[in-house]
């Protein structure tokens, strides 16, 4: 279950508000590669995953995107704030102002809403890694676009360059859950797929400690 | 592991002095679990784990006596659990 600890990951404190860059980094909220998706898809893919390594991972790093999303949403927040409606209206916002006011509504920098069809939990711990390494990479390659747009603002680079780093990190990690679950599939004890042969139904279905000897 | 600084152990720390420990310790924390999650047999991370946690839980027991709640289960004798600043208003939460 999930404690809330009052305060931000890192903290957020952005002097000069700019509506125009909430509409884009909005993205990173309810947008096809940010962290609602993330954390929504790793929370849900850990149920199937085959080993006690996979399970911790994809629940902390699933945690660790919550802690992200209140985060993007704070940037959202602070940049709007106060905001008048002629500052609101100049800055493109005039649509979302319509049917969101000043809220932090999850979609994307286009409007799109969120949606579950951003995530994939395909019952396969090998696709669904795959699929979030990927999510990891694009993520670090949407953080990197903000932050070219938001370049003449200081405290916004400097909360976006902590949030692609941190995507960096991640992705190593999901490497090595990768592997390791490779490396759990090569064994053959257990049976995470259905290979086309009759051998395994004849196997148990992974539930794995993670042997000391498997570590990289 | 790139984790070495100087602390200062001054006990009149102010407010955002320790709540900037508290959350580069967390943030440390957060990190080596996601390594151990992935490396367990790491003895040396291991390690700063366990002191990292420990320190963790001085600082936020030292902010909470002074500054109120970081979680619900924090006792208390007045429900400050509520009061502002919440965390994405900014002023350093």
């Amino acid at each position: 279950m999930w404690t809330y600890n009052k305060m931000l990951q890192y903290p957020i404190n952005i002097k000069q508000k700019d509506p125009r860059l909430a509409k884009w980094i909005i993205s990173q909220y309810g947008g096809p590669d940010g962290e609602l998706a993330a954390s929504l898809r790793y929370l849900s893919q850990r149920f199937g995953m085959p080993d006690t390594r996979s399970k911790a991972v994809l629940n902390d790093i699933g945690t660790e995107e919550l802690a992200h999303l209140e985060m993007v949403g704070t940037i959202v927040h602070q940049l709007t704030k106060d905001a008048s409606i002629e500052e609101i209206e100049k800055a493109g916002l005039g649509d979302y102002y319509t049917d969101h006011g000043v809220d932090v509504y999850p979609s994307s920098a286009s409007g799109v809403p969120f949606t579950a069809a951003y995530i994939a939990a395909k019952g396969d711990p090998i696709a669904n890694l795959q699929e979030d390494l990927a999510a990891e990479q694009k993520a670090r390659a949407t953080y990197e676009k903000l932050i070219d747009l938001s370049r003449d603002n200081p405290d916004v680079v400097d909360a976006l360059r902590y949030l692609r780093q941190r995507e960096i990190v991640h992705f190593q990690r999901f490497g090595e859950t990768l592997r390791g679950v490779q490396d759990l599939l090569m064994q053959k004890r257990c049976f995470m797929m259905n290979d086309g042969t009759s051998n395994a139904k004849l196997l148990t279905p992974c539930n794995a400690e993670v042997k000391s000897e498997n570590n990289d | 592991m790139p984790y070495n600084c100087v602390i200062n152990q001054d006990d009149n720390l102010s407010k955002a002095e320790l709540m900037n420990l508290i959350q580069s310790y967390a943030f440390a924390v957060n990190d080596l679990t996601l390594y151990l999650d992935t490396h367990k047999d790491d003895e040396k991370a291991l390690q700063l784990h366990n002191q990292y946690t420990r320190e963790l839980r001085n600082y936020m027991n030292s902010y909470e006596k002074k500054y109120g709640p970081l979680t619900m289960y924090c006792p208390c004798n007045s429900w400050r659990w509520i009061a502002n600043p919440w965390p994405w208003e900014g002023g350093n939460n």
